[in-house]
């Protein structure tokens, strides 16, 4: 039976789909059957989706500038 | 969500198919070889700063990774011709700004290869918080805001990611920034930072734990 703590560096693997069978099959076993690493893999997919929406950060005027120049002498 | 449908990495050292260009990218190029303007700047708003952010992991300081940034841009203009589809256009412009920033980096000396920059091997969560046997002994906490939506709705935690992000160790922040923030598949960022499937997954996970804690820090519910 996998451990929590097993299971807290299993999840990117998880979530990558690079598990054997075998090992998905105990890690969604665990799964089933504790609440705390349901919300810690949940935290973890939030934490990425986070990430993937972050705002972008402006560009500096003079920056942007610079490369409109770049563009026009391309 | 996203990266759960991707297509999944193997672990016998074969490379995962990479994505080809999209439609999307194939009329943006398109339009760029049209010189249209607002395209450029477009692409430039939501790429740039991350440029700038990848050739950092590369070089000694921001100076100079800003001005690596604004080369790619050159190099993406005068080589957009020949851009074959192979990969996303957003890869195949991370790709030139690597290859910039490595060359820049070898220059200045600093040859640390992308491995050593991976940060100690540490653990994903405290050891402290598990039970000898290995169950949670402190068990996540749950947090005031639970879903990206709730979480970017607060100014504090995106500073606090981003702070976080740029702390990562060099390696680590690189397959976070390109993976998660950008959106590459695994194939992509292991060919931009030329770094197996293995130990780009194991960089991914290190980073992405730490930015959970942080996140458990400021959202979490003692």
């Amino acid at each position: 039976m996998l451990t929590c703590r097993q299971m807290t560096e299993l999840v990117t693997d998880y979530l990558e789909g690079t598990l054997s069978w075998k090992d998905r099959f105990r890690f969604q076993l665990h799964l089933g059957t504790c609440r705390h690493c349901r919300k810690y893999l949940r935290q973890m997919k939030v934490a990425a989706g986070t990430l993937g929406r972050l705002p972008p950060v402006e560009v500096p005027p003079a920056t942007m500038d610079a490369l409109m120049e770049r563009f026009r002498n391309w | 969500m996203r990266f759960l449908r991707r297509a999944s990495a193997r672990d016998d050292g074969t490379a995962a198919e990479q994505r080809a260009a999209s439609d999307e990218d194939r009329a943006l190029v398109a339009r760029l070889l049209a010189r249209d303007q607002a395209a450029f700047v477009s692409l430039v708003r939501a790429q740039h700063e991350s440029l700038v952010r990848l050739a950092l992991v590369f070089v000694r300081n921001r100076a100079t990774a800003e001005e690596v940034a604004q080369d790619t841009w050159s190099h993406v203009l005068a080589g957009l011709g020949g851009f074959a589809g192979r990969s996303s256009l957003r890869a195949w412009i991370f790709q030139i700004c690597s290859n910039q920033a490595m060359r820049r980096g070898a220059r200045e000396a600093r040859s640390t290869p992308f491995s050593a920059l991976g940060g100690a091997d540490e653990p994903a969560v405290d050891p402290g918080r598990f039970e000898s046997n290995g169950h949670w002994a402190h068990p996540p906490h749950g947090w005031r805001a639970d879903t990206p939506d709730r979480i970017l709705e607060r100014a504090e935690a995106v500073a606090c990611i981003g702070r976080v992000l740029d702390e990562l160790p060099p390696a680590q922040r690189a397959v976070v920034l390109l993976r998660d923030v950008e959106g590459l598949e695994a194939a992509e960022a292991c060919n931009v930072l030329e770094v197996s499937e293995a130990n780009q997954r194991v960089l991914l996970h290190r980073g992405r734990s730490k930015i959970r804690r942080a996140l458990e820090k400021l959202l979490g519910d003692e």
